[in-house]
């Protein structure tokens, strides 16, 4: 059995304490808004996790059926009103800000990642047309993706082509009536179809007639699966059908669909050939989307690990019992127990911590801040998504591996967020091939100040100096390969690659080592008038010391390899692997 | 037809409670808080009365300290129309908020007021009573169905031996039970709007009650821990303890 309950201690000392609220909303107004998705996502979406795991989805004659109670919950979840809530107030959102939005988000991935998929994706729609549409596209469509009427999905990978978009083949012909016709086959469709809503709304890259080719030639089309109606009711269903939907390794609640256009109606969002600049607003948002999955499916974890190290009975504490009425001490006595309960906590509330900073400087509107650590969030939040899975397995032990506890369903959903909207080695080269040398390193210093300026201040501090002198050589090998990679890297671009996934996750390591040293700041003045709260800010500050001690001396082996360069690396002839 | 519901803000129902360590009550700092499950229910009711039509406006009202708002709060985002604070730090046992609740209602005139049955702080089940006995209106305690038609209310009670149906004539009070209905999540859009909508103050003496408790509370203690259980051999064995030891046969 899983159990899931919404930290929302945790989040709202993020949210208000760490990072000052969300803009234009009270404090009292936030926490309803929490309390109220915790309730969602423990009520009605965490029982449905594993039975939809179990389940699956099915394709019968076209139709894909999702797994049952997937379709109430859907029903719940959209007169809630939760499929507007990050939207507009123009198109009839709900408009939280950032801050807010991803804790929410994150609270759904927690209980059910598959079921997040579905309206994950529509806002991914949503937010394209939105963006990018006409205005007549944006009347038509937008009012229902919002409210959850109709589900939208994005449509990119092909059978021969995924990370290089430039190899796509989809056409789509030019109709007198201004509308295209659409051919070709997609794959990978996640929400590509099923029975939630009454249509579905595909975005869709392929080539126009005229296209340059390459990844220059892409245009993005909106192709809705029943064509609305006058009114604006489904009417003609459109050419497109479902061929099959995956078998996957997990989130198997989530339909993912090899979609085949037979000459659909669609039409052209944004300009011809700019496909690639309106699917980017669409991915970037996705990416860090993403990057919270990883964070939800470690909170889940974390929790499950935590209640059965303290109920699981096994040998004696090596200090001697600590329950001698007990036929064995709690496993959460033993020393490797806690290093990895701790690892997992260190991670899940750093990543937490690091998300709530990174969402409340989009709220601020730094573009260039998100636009940096967006490949981060990315791949170091589903990167420690997946070891923490991993870890919370561990903890279990046989009982982790086998189906009954759930902890074997986190591992296995937690591994595609490395994978999909750019696999974890494309966030990295897009972070040193793009963010590092971007306007002469501009973006770069968006991070770099803050944080050296804020060590700096914290480092004469009799309680945190210590913690500040580590985050401090870290924060230095993080320059130094900074350097090495802007020098070595102009020259031979390989040098750049070799060292790019050690470089994501030193600079991951420094962030979150960052983020750990203002939470025990937080923590530390908050702890003389905590009354009944002082357990919670003496964790943060241990769970700190605990990173700053155990996780973030990883930096210096993660440096040591990217000063040794790509050597070792390129030499093997291909045909020698 | 206006219906007034009270709303009490109690511990949540998911929080282990613990007794404080002098002995005094239970220890809420920290501690998450909720409205109460039965309020819940009764606000539900409300709403649903309203959106068939037998009921035009609802308001909720909460007694006790200043956070007390948050939970009225809960009710407008449920879809209560406006709220009633009752303001005072002072501790409140059932009569005077029947007393303070009396005041309301003559001032505020409403056909019905639902209740839930008890709190699941202090589980006293004594509010709706005595206000209906202050009011001198009808009662209809342990509701599992209500329906209103004209001046009168139907009321389903669920009570030891099964169900027992009664008819109120109105103004009526009615307290709520698990069954009566499910309550509804509070939609986003509705707790936004929660926010506009207007939370009236007012202290005990501006109705002119003296909330001072009539009962004081001696002790705390939390209940004794359940000792371990024994294997027996034989049922044989098993009727001889529950005769000899455990003395329920």
């Amino acid at each position: 059995m899983q159990t899931y309950k919404a930290p929302l201690r945790d989040m709202r000392f993020v949210l208000h304490e760490l990072h000052g609220g969300a803009p234009n909303l009270p404090a009292e107004l936030t926490d309803s808004i929490l309390d109220a998705a915790a309730k969602l996502a423990t009520d009605v979406l965490a029982p449905l996790n594993m039975s939809g795991d179990v389940a699956g989805c099915r394709l019968e004659n076209g139709v894909v059926r999702t797994p049952a109670g997937f379709r109430e919950a859907y029903a719940i979840f959209r007169d809630g009103g939760w499929t507007a809530s990050s939207c507009d107030p123009r198109f009839g959102g709900q408009g939280l800000p950032e801050s807010l939005g991803k804790l929410v988000e994150e609270m759904i991935c927690s209980a059910n990642l598959s079921f997040g998929m579905y309206p994950g994706l529509s806002f991914g729609a949503y937010r394209a047309i939105a963006q990018h549409g006409s205005a007549a596209l944006q009347d038509r469509y937008l009012a229902k993706l919002v409210d959850g009427t109709w589900a939208g999905t994005m449509c990119l990978t092909e059978p021969q082509c995924g990370t290089d978009l430039g190899l796509l083949r989809t056409r789509a012909v030019p109709q007198p009536d201004g509308s295209h016709r659409i051919t070709g086959n997609k794959i990978f469709i996640s929400a590509g179809e099923h029975d939630l809503t009454e249509n579905i709304i595909h975005l869709v890259l392929a080539r126009l007639p005229d296209a340059p080719a390459g990844i220059k030639g892409i245009s993005l089309f909106l192709v809705p699966k029943f064509l609305p109606d006058a009114d604006g009711s489904p009417g003609v269903r459109n050419g497109m059908v479902c061929t099959a939907i995956e078998h996957k390794m997990g989130i198997r609640a989530s339909a993912t669909c090899q979609l085949s256009f037979d000459a659909a109606t669609g039409f052209l969002v944004g300009m011809p050939h700019k496909g690639m600049t309106a699917m980017f607003t669409m991915m970037n948002s996705a990416r860090l989307a993403v990057g919270i999955q990883g964070l939800g499916i470690a909170e889940a974890s974390y929790q499950g690990a935590v209640a059965y190290a303290r109920e699981r009975l096994a040998g004696r504490a090596l200090g001697g019992a600590q329950c001698p009425d007990l036929p064995a001490d709690p496993i959460i006595v033993h020393p490797d127990v806690r290093r990895m309960l701790l690892t997992m906590r260190a991670y899940t509330e750093g990543c937490r911590a690091l998300g709530g900073w990174v969402a409340q400087r989009i709220d601020a509107g730094d573009e260039e801040f998100a636009a940096l650590m967006t490949p981060i969030v990315k791949a170091l939040f589903s990167d420690l998504g997946y070891e923490t899975a991993s870890l919370g397995m561990q903890v279990y032990g046989g009982h982790g591996y086998i189906r009954d506890h759930g902890m074997e369903q986190y591992v296995r959903d937690a591994r595609i967020a490395m994978i999909y909207e750019g696999t974890n080695g494309v966030q990295a080269m897009d972070l040193v091939g793009r963010k590092l040398p971007a306007h002469a390193g501009r973006l770069l210093r968006g991070f770099f100040h803050p944080v050296s300026s804020y060590i700096a201040a914290q480092a004469e501090h009799p309680q945190l100096g210590a913690m500040a002198a580590a985050l401090g050589r870290a924060f230095g090998a993080l320059q130094l390969a900074t350097a090495q990679i802007a020098a070595k890297g102009m020259a031979d671009p390989e040098e750049a690659g070799a060292a790019a996934t050690d470089y994501l996750r030193l600079f991951g390591l420094v962030a979150l080592g960052f983020v750990w040293l203002r939470s025990a700041e937080v923590a530390l003045a908050k702890l003389p008038a905590a009354d009944g709260d002082a357990g919670f800010y003496q964790a943060k500050l241990t769970t700190a010391r605990f990173y700053m001690e155990r996780i973030l001396p990883q930096t210096a082996g993660l440096f040591a390899a990217i000063k040794a360069g790509k050597g070792s690396m390129m030499e093997l002839p291909a045909a020698a692997f | 037809m206006k219906v007034l519901v009270p709303v009490k803000r109690v511990v949540d129902y998911n929080v282990k409670v613990r007794v404080r360590s002098d002995g005094t009550g239970v220890e809420t700092a920290g501690v998450k808080m909720s409205m109460n499950p039965f309020d819940e229910i009764a606000v539900e009711e409300a709403i649903r009365l309203k959106e068939k039509g037998v009921v035009s406006e609802i308001i909720a009202v909460s007694l006790g300290v200043a956070a007390c708002a948050e939970t009225i709060r809960t009710a407008l985002a449920m879809g209560a129309d406006r709220g009633i604070l009752v303001e005072t730090d002072a501790e409140l046992q059932p009569l005077a908020v029947a007393k303070l609740l009396r005041a309301l209602a003559e001032r505020e005139q409403p056909r019905l007021m639902i209740l839930g049955k008890q709190a699941i702080d202090d589980d006293m089940n004594a509010t709706g009573q005595m206000l209906a006995a202050l009011l001198g209106w009808s009662q209809g305690t342990f509701a599992s169905k209500i329906t209103i038609d004209g001046d009168t209310a139907t009321v389903t009670r669920e009570v030891d031996g099964g169900l027992e149906t009664v008819a109120l004539t109105m103004p009526a009070i009615i307290t709520t039970d698990l069954r009566l209905n499910e309550p509804r999540y509070a939609s986003l859009p509705n707790i936004m709007k929660a926010r506009k909508k207007p939370i009236e103050t007012v202290r005990p003496a501006d109705l002119g009650v003296d909330p001072a408790p009539r009962l004081k509370t001696l002790r705390v203690v939390e209940p004794p821990k359940r000792q371990a259980g024994a294997k027996v051999a034989s049922v044989a064995e098993l009727v001889a303890k529950l005769r000899t030891e455990a003395k329920v046969i």
